[in-house]
């Protein structure tokens, strides 16, 4: 497919053209202001997987939010000041003998107050049909090997709760700073298809 | 709506095929499983997709089951397991 010329028209597609009337009906009828869009999309565009790195930082240097975070999900959150609203969060605990990855089969569902925006693998139908169906092969084409003296958890999306993956804490990080550990925690290790960095590696 | 189910019952996903909104994936229907936990009641979408409040809202349930229960021809190991959030009206106890 030909990249889009900043400088050229373009015809809109089916889905922009029907956004644009969405959006344009909403203002006019008075349900939603411009402003409010603007905003929300800017908001939306401002979530980062940040957020959900420092969520992991927390957990792996104090055990008891690390707790409440498995127990309620949301409430831990928003200790840290994190704005979730409507987010409904089961974090799920990697370890040695567990390793949990998020798929959503029936469309894309995602903690986008924690991750931002979902990558469009994510969305993707070979994701989505195969992550339940082989997801050991999915995930070595990820380049993630499971251990065999582990089981591997899929947690498939389907109704009205959202999940992040707490990876385990990489080996040779005692001592670290919330902050700095935060650095390792990747957006794909938080989705189960990777884990976080390791010390040495370079960003 | 009383929770039917308890951590750690069996249950069956009931084998149906209603039209509409279903948040059921077809892969699950008739499988037997075990509930993990009970994540609370919420309106049920089945109906709100049809602009209708969904109430009284459906205790939900997230029910773990063995791949290898799932898919006959399943390739990992025997251990490994699919989380599922399930509505109430979608289950049976087995």
């Amino acid at each position: 497919m030909a990249k889009p010329d900043a400088g050229k028209y373009q015809p809109l597609s089916y889905f922009q053209l029907m956004e644009v009337t969405l959006r344009e009906l909403l203002v006019e009828k008075g349900l939603l202001t411009e402003e409010q869009i603007r905003k929300e999309v800017e908001d939306m565009r401002g979530r980062t997987p940040e957020r959900g790195a420092r969520v992991v930082a927390r957990a792996w240097t104090d055990p008891h939010f690390k707790q409440r975070l498995l127990k309620t999900g949301t409430k831990a959150c928003e200790e840290l000041g994190l704005d979730v609203p409507g987010l409904k969060l089961v974090v799920v605990e990697n370890t040695p003998q567990v390793h949990n990855v998020i798929v959503c089969t029936l469309c894309s569902c995602y903690p986008r107050m924690l991750l931002g925006i979902p990558p469009d693998w994510y969305k993707s139908r070979a994701y989505r049909s195969r992550m339940v169906r082989e997801p050991r092969q999915v995930l070595r084409e990820f380049g993630l090997e499971v251990d065999e003296g582990a089981q591997v958890r899929v947690h498939d999306s389907t109704a009205d709760m959202r999940y992040l993956v707490l990876p385990m804490r990489p080996a040779g990080t005692e001592g670290w700073s919330e902050e700095k550990l935060a650095s390792l925690v990747t957006r794909d290790s938080m989705i189960g298809v990777s884990v976080p960095k390791s010390p040495g590696t370079r960003a | 709506m009383q929770s039917r189910f308890q951590t750690g019952d069996r249950v069956k996903v009931i084998k149906a095929y209603p039209p509409g909104h279903i948040r059921t994936p077809f892969y699950i229907r008739g499988r037997t499983g075990v509930v993990e936990r009970i994540c609370g009641a919420f309106p049920n979408p089945e109906e709100l997709a049809q602009m209708r409040d969904g109430l009284p809202a459906q205790p939900l349930y997230r029910v773990r089951f063995r791949q290898k229960d799932v898919w006959p021809d399943y390739r990992g190991l025997d251990g490994d397991v699919v989380e599922i959030e399930i509505y109430q009206h979608w289950l049976e106890p087995a």
